[in-house]
C-alpha cells in the first residue's frame, strides 16, 4: 500500500530544501558571519552556518514540506525490470534516474545488477555485447538528455547490429517538477526524438499502469527479429512520488516471443531452386540469432553439401567445416548459379567488386544467370534516414522473415524433394567443397607464416600465439578480427556461437573495449574465458571500462593490438594523397592519425585502474607466457592486459 | 625474337620472381617505410588484409614497377612523381633481402 506521509521530504519538498540550500551556499562566501579560521594545517576551516543555514536547520519545516513516500512508483519499475528478467543494469548515475537507481538498491537488492559504467556510451555498448552471448537485453539507464546524447552513437551500433538493448532515459515532464537550472538544463519535451531514427521504438509513459505496459511491450519489440534498442522514458516524478493507492502492482504478461518464418510457397519455391541447382550458395551475417541458428545452417548446408560463406556479423557457421568457402568467399560466389542471402544486409557487396581508384565502378562478379534469393529480418523494419539498408540489390526471390525461425521448414522442404540422383551429384559437390576449403586453410597458415619473427608482431603471430594458449579452454572471443587481418577466424576452430560475436553494427570506434566487457560479463557465469584483441584507438575512446572490469571483478583477458595510429585513417589519407598525384610521406601522414609521441603504455593506464597487466611486448616470443599469466588471473575472476605493440594490420 | 617477346610477356605479368640488379636494400627498407608501403603490407612486406604479400621473393622488377603505376583494387597509383623507378629498385631490393621464413610444418603453432 502506498503511502505519502507528512513531516518527511517528498520530491518537491527536497528540492525546494535543495534549491535554498544552493543559494545559500552561493550565497555564503560573499556574506560570511564572520572570517574564516584556519586549519593548523593551513587549510581552511569549515565556515561556520549563516543566518539562514542556521533558520533552515532549526527552524520547524512547513508541513507541506515533509512528505515520506514509502512505496514509489520506482519500486514498480523495478518489478517490471525483475519481471521481465533482466539481468543487468549498465549506467553512469545520473539524477534523472535516482528514484530507479534507489529502487533498485534497496526495493531490488541490487537487482538488476548495477554495473557502474563512466559514460553512456560503454553502457549501451556493454549492453549490445551482452546481448549477442545471452540473446536478450539487458538493461541501460541514462538521463534523458545529456546521457542519451553521449550514448547516441552505441545506440545507433546496436541499432545496425540487431542487438536488442532496453534503454530508460530519466526525464522530468512537468516543468513545475523541475528545481533550478540544472533540471531544466537536463528535461526535454520529447526523450526519444534524439535516437528515434535508430531505435525500434520509444515511449514516455505518463502513469505507472502506462509505464508496465510500455515496458513489456518494449521488451516485446526489442526480441521480436529484427531484433533492436528501444528506449522508455521515465519521469522523475513518477519514480519518486507514491503509486496511487488503488493502483493495480499487477504487471502485464509478456508472450512467448516467436519470429516470423517466411511464406510456405516462397520457402517450397526456394528449396525447388536449391535442389535443382548445380552450385547453390549460402552467405550468412546474422543468420545465427541463437544458438540454434549455428546448428541449422550445418544442417541444410549439409543436406545440400552446399558452400557456405560466413560474413561473421555474428557465428554462423564453423570456420573448420568443410563446407566453409569463407577464406575462398569471391571464388565461391563466382562459381555459384544460386546465392541465398541469410540476414545478408549488403547483398550488393556480396556479388560486386567496388573497383575505381576516385568514382565507385561496380563490377558483377556472379556468373550469368545466376540466381539470386535474400532471407531477412530487416526487409521487416527499415527506417529512411540512416543508410544502413545499404545499395539496392536486384532478387529472383525475396522472403522477408527471420532466416533462422525459417529454416526448420526449408530443411523439412528440401529433404522432401531429394532423390537418389540428386544425392550422388551433391556428394560429389561436397567432395570437391572440401578439398577447397582444406587448401583455404593451407593457404591461410602459409600466409601467417610471413613475417613470424617480425617486430612489431605480426597479427598472424599474435592470434596463432593466443589460439596455442586457449583452444582447450572454453573460450569466447568479445572482440571483431577486421583490425587483425580476421586471422583468428582464418586460423582458429570456432563452432560455437559464443566462439565469436561480430563486431560493430554501425562501425563506430569506441564500441570494442565496452562491447566486449559486456560479453565477458555474459560469459562470465558460464565460467567462459572472454578474450578480446583491442585495438588501441577504440580502447582510448572508453577506456574507463578497465576500471568498470577491476571494480566488478570481470574475467576478461585484454590482448592489445597496439599499433599505435587510427591505421584505417592512415591508409585513406595515402589513398588520397596518391590519388592526387602528390603522395605523402608517412611523417605527414601520421598527422592527424598517429597515436604516439607520447607512446601511451597501456599496462600502466591498466594498473591505474585496478587491471592487472603488463607490456609492452615488441618480441613474439615473450608473447605465449604473457598470455598464459593472463589467463590464470582471469580464470580466477578478474580482468588482465597484456599490451602488444604490433604491425598495421 | 618468340623466345625474347615471350619472356618479355611474362616479365610484364609479374611472374618471374626477380632480383633487383642495382638497387640498395638498406635504403629500399628506409623507403618501405617513409612512402607508407608497410601500412597495408606490413613492415616486412608480409602482407595481410589490407595489402597483398610482398615478401620473400618479390615480383620481378619490370612486374612490381608495373604494378605500382597500375595498381587493381584498392591499391592506390603511384606515379613517377611520387615514386621514381630507382626508388622501387631500391624497395624491390629490400623486399628481396628479406628471409624466408620456417617451413609451415616447422611452425608448431600453425599446426593446431
Amino acid at each position: 500500500m502506498a503511502k505519502m506521509s507528512k513531516r518527511s521530504v517528498g520530491r518537491r519538498g527536497f528540492l525546494k530544501g535543495a534549491a535554498a540550500g544552493a543559494a545559500v551556499i552561493a550565497a555564503g562566501p560573499a556574506a560570511p558571519a564572520q572570517a574564516p579560521a584556519s586549519a593548523p594545517s593551513g587549510r581552511p576551516a569549515a565556515l561556520p552556518p549563516s543566518p539562514a543555514q542556521r533558520a533552515a536547520e532549526t527552524l520547524p519545516p512547513a508541513a507541506e514540506d515533509i512528505q515520506i513516500v514509502e512505496r514509489p512508483g520506482a519500486d514498480y519499475m523495478v518489478d517490471v525490470f525483475h519481471a521481465l528478467g533482466l539481468e543487468y543494469l549498465f549506467a553512469t548515475p545520473g539524477s534523472s534516474f535516482r528514484g530507479i537507481h534507489e529502487s533498485v538498491i534497496n526495493h531490488g537488492g541490487n537487482r538488476p545488477e548495477f554495473i557502474t559504467c563512466m559514460h553512456e556510451e560503454c553502457s549501451v555498448a556493454m549492453a549490445n555485447g551482452y546481448a549477442k552471448v545471452e540473446g536478450k537485453p539487458a538493461l541501460v539507464c541514462a538521463h534523458g538528455t545529456v546521457g542519451v546524447q553521449h550514448a547516441a552513437m552505441a545506440i545507433y551500433n546496436a541499432y545496425c547490429d540487431q542487438a536488442p538493448v532496453i534503454l530508460v532515459a530519466g526525464n522530468i515532464s512537468d516543468a513545475a517538477e523541475r528545481r533550478g537550472r540544472v533540471e531544466w538544463l537536463h528535461a526535454v519535451q520529447d526523450v526519444g526524438a534524439t535516437v528515434r531514427e535508430y531505435t525500434k521504438w520509444d515511449d514516455s509513459p505518463a502513469s505507472l499502469t502506462h509505464f508496465g505496459e510500455s515496458a513489456v511491450r518494449a521488451y516485446q519489440l526489442a526480441m521480436t527479429p529484427p531484433t533492436m534498442p528501444v528506449l522508455l522514458a521515465a519521469d522523475g516524478v513518477l519514480q519518486e512520488s507514491p503509486a496511487p493507492a488503488d493502483f493495480d502492482w499487477r504487471i502485464p504478461k509478456l508472450p512467448k516471443i516467436t519470429a516470423p518464418a517466411g511464406d510456405p510457397a516462397a520457402v517450397a519455391e526456394l528449396a525447388r531452386m536449391l535442389v535443382a541447382a548445380e552450385n547453390p550458395l549460402f552467405v550468412a551475417s546474422r543468420s545465427a540469432r541463437t544458438p540454434d541458428g549455428l546448428t541449422r545452417l550445418i544442417e541444410l548446408a549439409e543436406t545440400l553439401q552446399a558452400g557456405v560463406i560466413d560474413q561473421q556479423r555474428r557465428m554462423n557457421f564453423p570456420t573448420r567445416h568443410p563446407l566453409n568457402q569463407t577464406q575462398r568467399a569471391r571464388a565461391a560466389v563466382a562459381d555459384a548459379d544460386l546465392i541465398v542471402g541469410l540476414e545478408v544486409y549488403d547483398f550488393y557487396g556480396v556479388v560486386h567488386a567496388l573497383g575505381g581508384q576516385v568514382r565507385v565502378i561496380p563490377r558483377t562478379i556472379t556468373k550469368a544467370g545466376a540466381k539470386l534469393v535474400s532471407i531477412s529480418s530487416s526487409d521487416l523494419f527499415y527506417k529512411s534516414n540512416y543508410q544502413n539498408f545499404q545499395r539496392y540489390q536486384e532478387l529472383d526471390l525475396s522472403i522477408p522473415a527471420d532466416a533462422e525461425a525459417t529454416m526448420p521448414a526449408l530443411i523439412e522442404s528440401v529433404k522432401r524433394l531429394l532423390t537418389d540422383d540428386r544425392k550422388r551429384a551433391f556428394q560429389a559437390r561436397g567432395a570437391k567443397l572440401a578439398e577447397a576449403s582444406r587448401q583455404a586453410l593451407e593457404q591461410a597458415r602459409l600466409a601467417a607464416s610471413y613475417g613470424w619473427d617480425a617486430s612489431p608482431v605480426a597479427t598472424a603471430r599474435l592470434s596463432a600465439e593466443i589460439w596455442a594458449q586457449i583452444k582447450n579452454e572454453d573460450w569466447s572471443l568479445v572482440s571483431d578480427t577486421f583490425w587483425v587481418s580476421n586471422w583468428p577466424l582464418r586460423l582458429w576452430d570456432l563452432n560455437k556461437h559464443y566462439h565469436f560475436l561480430g563486431g560493430a553494427g554501425g562501425e563506430g570506434v569506441g564500441y570494442l573495449a565496452p562491447a566486449a566487457l559486456g560479453a565477458a560479463i555474459a560469459n562470465k557465469k558460464y565460467g567462459r574465458l572472454s578474450v578480446s584483441i583491442q585495438s588501441d584507438g577504440d580502447l582510448m575512446m572508453a577506456n574507463g571500462v578497465l576500471w568498470t572490469s577491476a571494480h566488478h571483478r570481470i574475467p576478461l583477458l585484454t590482448i592489445m593490438h597496439n599499433n599505435r595510429a587510427y591505421h584505417q585513417e592512415i591508409m585513406q589519407l595515402q589513398r588520397v594523397a596518391n590519388q592526387h598525384n602528390r603522395g605523402v610521406d608517412i611523417d605527414k601522414c601520421k598527422i592527424g592519425t598517429a597515436i604516439e609521441n607520447p607512446n601511451i603504455d597501456y599496462a600502466k593506464l591498466a594498473q591505474s585502474m585496478g587491471v592487472r597487466a603488463e607490456g609492452p611486448i615488441s618480441d613474439p616470443k615473450d608473447l605465449g607466457a604473457a598470455i598464459r599469466r593472463g589467463i590464470q588471473v582471469a580464470k580466477r575472476g578478474e580482468p588482465y592486459l597484456i599490451d602488444v605493440v604490433t604491425q598495421p594490420r | 625474337m618468340r623466345i625474347i617477346v615471350a619472356l618479355m610477356a611474362v616479365v610484364a605479368a609479374g611472374f618471374v620472381v626477380g632480383q633487383s640488379k642495382s638497387g640498395n636494400a638498406e635504403n629500399g627498407k628506409k623507403l618501405f617505410v617513409k612512402f607508407g608501403c608497410y601500412t597495408c603490407h606490413g613492415y616486412q612486406g608480409q602482407g595481410g588484409g589490407a595489402g597483398a604479400k610482398l615478401a620473400p621473393k618479390p615480383l620481378a622488377l619490370a612486374a612490381l614497377i608495373a604494378y605500382v603505376r597500375h595498381p587493381s583494387g584498392s591499391m592506390p597509383p603511384f606515379t613517377d612523381k611520387v615514386v621514381t623507378d630507382a626508388q622501387l629498385a631500391d624497395i624491390h631490393a629490400f623486399l628481396a633481402s628479406v628471409p624466408a621464413p620456417p617451413a609451415v610444418k616447422q611452425i608448431p603453432l600453425l599446426n593446431q
